[in-house]
């Protein structure tokens, strides 16, 4: 799960991590109120910046700086309601409904920090790099050791002098060192205390004053975790997120919404990723990923089969099935349940295999609906790229 | 011979009282697994399906001499579940589970570092010896005897290989299915360790996707040290990048973990790739030893 910046910035501060000082508006009256406390605070300027779930707003205009009240008035009601493109978001953009405004500071250098979980090393990473502000993979491609790496002993976190290491090979001032291993491992605490998938500063800044702050944040959380965080259930914003995908996760799918116009619906994140291949080498272009699942019953098929009806785009189905968990049968019962439910019109090619493929077999036989039962993949895929098309 | 499991392997099911852990304990007993017991925490001393219920996997151990554990426990308690038959040192941990959060496999992996048992999974469908031993959710009548050793990342395009190789008369030494999940147990190497040693092995099919450098690991091992052929497929050459494809494992990030870069990486290292998920099976049979096609 993702987060704005002003929430990621909000659960920063609670580990004593320093970041400016501002406030989130979703109208130019707050922005107006929040612009001018921190004026009156003796704030130099303020900067207005555009809270989407995406990277590069800046370059796309969604981050502004402004001298005085009235122009960041003017800068959040410009903002607010704007559509920001920028190179994550795709064509489409997303519309700006909050803003976060916050202080600016004499910027001295501009470092990275970064932690996430190692796959090879089975531990969590913590990453610095004094080359702040440009995209880390960049970074990580032209120049590896530009990456200052520790890794993190599970059980133990952070230990002040891993934050030392990194903070002298950053080429902070002995006098900052202290603030910095004060600040890394209020990081590596906020990490593992939330479940954190990602958590990234960048950049993380010096000021002409000596000071460190988290100058932008980023934490992505680990969904699996979720359960034991109701906290941070509470921020998401499904306003960031693709309605149907939204739809899909109160049900448990993992769907994800794609270009093309053959809806497949699939048991095993493997097969589905597979299926959306061979559809493709078919001369198809699949309108999605949905994968319903191990243990997915008839009713989670029938609400698989709405989200995936509701995509306009769709103009066939393919419906690839092994079954392990999951029982052909129950999917059977539940694909002729939907069909019913939906009154679907669309062609559906079916390719089942596994446990009770039989009885599932027969469930759709019985059920005297059109369906095109295929016997492999490759054919699977053929029949029902040649029946998108030919819609 | 075959790997990791056999006819004499003596297995407990974590989790056994479970509508999941229930269903799939009959269908391992069916098939010929010798399931001897169950642990459920507050349960112990009572019988399920006919077998002896357990608190604790050292009691389940002690008393049935298991040497395999299943784990069939909710994602909350799963790491623990792993961790309760590590310290009780069961050789062969299977975790069907999926859904474990990331820190807590964090933990059971770092439990794991000095321990004797070998973990497959989790989020996985677990490991079978076709005719002989059957440990996890696959659907076990697709499964024939044979030369072919399976490794893979996925469940069910696992049994769409066996399947495309059953079909074609083309048995299995055994296949294990390694998991989704960013953090797992046995890895591809491992695996392929395990078939190069084995005898019954003749050839491999590895079954990768997007995310990670497993595949990339696995290419560097077969350049350096496989002796039989390998065959390779990768999932998700149509995934968009920073998309998670329903495993948490299966992402490309930062431009990293594509299946285009993993193919190339692993045909430098001579494997041989099927470039659709529906000739895996064709691949296969291009590469296997006339011998063992008889």
């Amino acid at each position: 799960m993702k987060i704005h910046e002003y929430q990621a910035k909000g659960i920063l501060k609670k580990y004593g991590v320093a970041v400016p000082r501002g406030e989130m508006a979703t109208t130019r009256e707050e922005a107006e109120r929040t612009a001018g406390n921190l004026f009156s605070a003796g704030a130099s300027g303020v900067v207005v910046k555009a809270q989407i779930h995406a990277g590069g707003r800046g370059k796309g205009g969604g981050v502004k700086i402004a001298k005085s009240v009235e122009e960041a008035v003017e800068l959040a009601g410009k903002m607010l309601g704007m559509r920001l493109v920028t190179h994550q978001t795709g064509p489409e953009g997303r519309i700006v409904q909050r803003l976060l405004i916050e202080e600016t500071l004499p910027i001295e250098k501009e470092l990275y920090i970064g932690i996430l979980v190692d796959r090879e090393e089975g531990k969590p990473v913590f990453m610095a790099s004094a080359a702040g502000g440009m995209e880390i993979e960049q970074v990580a491609a032209q120049n590896p050791q530009a990456i200052l790496k520790e890794y993190i002993d599970p059980g133990m976190g952070l230990e002040p002098f891993q934050a030392r290491k990194l903070a002298f090979q950053l080429g902070l001032k002995p006098q900052q060192v202290n603030q910095a291993v004060q600040f890394m491992t209020g990081l590596y605490k906020a990490f593992e205390d939330t479940d954190a998938s990602l958590l990234e500063i960048n950049p993380f800044i010096t000021t002409t004053d000596g000071r460190l702050f988290a100058l932008d944040a980023k934490i992505n959380f680990d969904d699996n975790a979720l359960f034991r965080h109701p906290d941070i259930r509470e921020l998401r914003d499904v306003d960031e997120e693709d309605p149907l995908e939204v739809e899909a996760s109160k049900y448990n799918l993992n769907y994800i919404k794609l270009d093309g116009n053959v809806g497949c619906m699939v048991n095993g994140a493997g097969l589905a990723m597979a299926t959306m291949d061979i559809v493709k080498y078919a001369g198809g272009m699949p309108a999605n990923f949905l994968d319903v699942g191990g243990g997915a019953n008839a009713e989670q098929v029938t609400h698989a089969f709405e989200i995936l009806l509701s995509d306009k785009s769709v103009k066939a189905v393919l419906i690839n099935i092994f079954g392990g968990i999951l029982r052909v049968d129950t999917l059977a019962t539940g694909v002729v349940e939907a069909a019913r439910k939906t009154n679907i019109q669309l062609p559906i090619v079916l390719r089942l295999e596994g446990t009770n493929v039989e009885e599932g077999r027969e469930i759709l036989k019985q059920s005297g609906l059109n369906f095109i039962v295929a016997e492999t993949m490759k054919d699977a895929a053929e029949q029902v790229v040649a029946a998108a098309n030919a819609a | 011979m075959a790997i990791l499991v056999d006819k004499r392997t003596r297995v407990i099911v974590q989790g056994l009282t479970g509508r999941e852990g229930t269903f799939h304990a009959k269908a391992c007993a069916e098939y010929g697994t010798r399931i001897v017991g169950g642990v459920t925490p507050g349960k112990g001393g009572t019988t399920h399906e006919g077998w002896p219920i357990f608190n604790t996997v050292q009691e389940a151990v002690d008393k049935t001499d298991a040497d395999a554990s299943v784990i069939f426990v909710p994602p909350p308690f799963a790491a623990d579940a792993i961790m309760e038959a590590a310290d009780a040192e069961v050789e062969l941990i299977v975790c069907i589970t999926e859904g474990i959060p990331t820190l807590d496999m964090v933990r059971a992996w770092e439990f794991l570092q000095n321990r004797r048992s070998r973990l497959i999974g989790p989020n996985c469908p677990g490991i079978i010896s076709p005719s002989k031993c059957k440990i996890g959710i696959m659907p076990g009548r697709i499964h024939k005897e044979g030369p072919v050793g399976i490794v893979s990342r996925s469940g069910t395009l696992t049994y769409e290989a066996v399947y495309q190789l059953t079909t074609r008369g083309i048995g299995q030494s055994t296949a294990i299915g390694i998991g989704g999940d960013p953090i797992i147990g046995t890895n591809f190497v491992d695996a392929l360790e395990l078939f190069n040693r084995d005898p019954q092995t003749e050839a491999v099919v590895m079954i990768g996707e997007i995310g990670g450098n497993a595949e990339e690991s696995a290419a560097e091992y077969v350049k350096n040290h496989m002796r039989k052929p390998v065959v390779g497929f990768i999932a998700g050459q149509t995934a968009p990048p920073g998309r998670r494809m329903g495993h948490a494992g299966a992402i490309i990030s930062g431009g990293k973990g594509t299946a285009v870069e993993k193919i190339k990486v692993m045909q430098a290292a001579g494997i041989k790739i099927a470039t659709s998920p529906a000739a895996i099976g064709e691949t296969l049979l291009s590469v296997l030893p006339a011998v063992a096609k008889a």
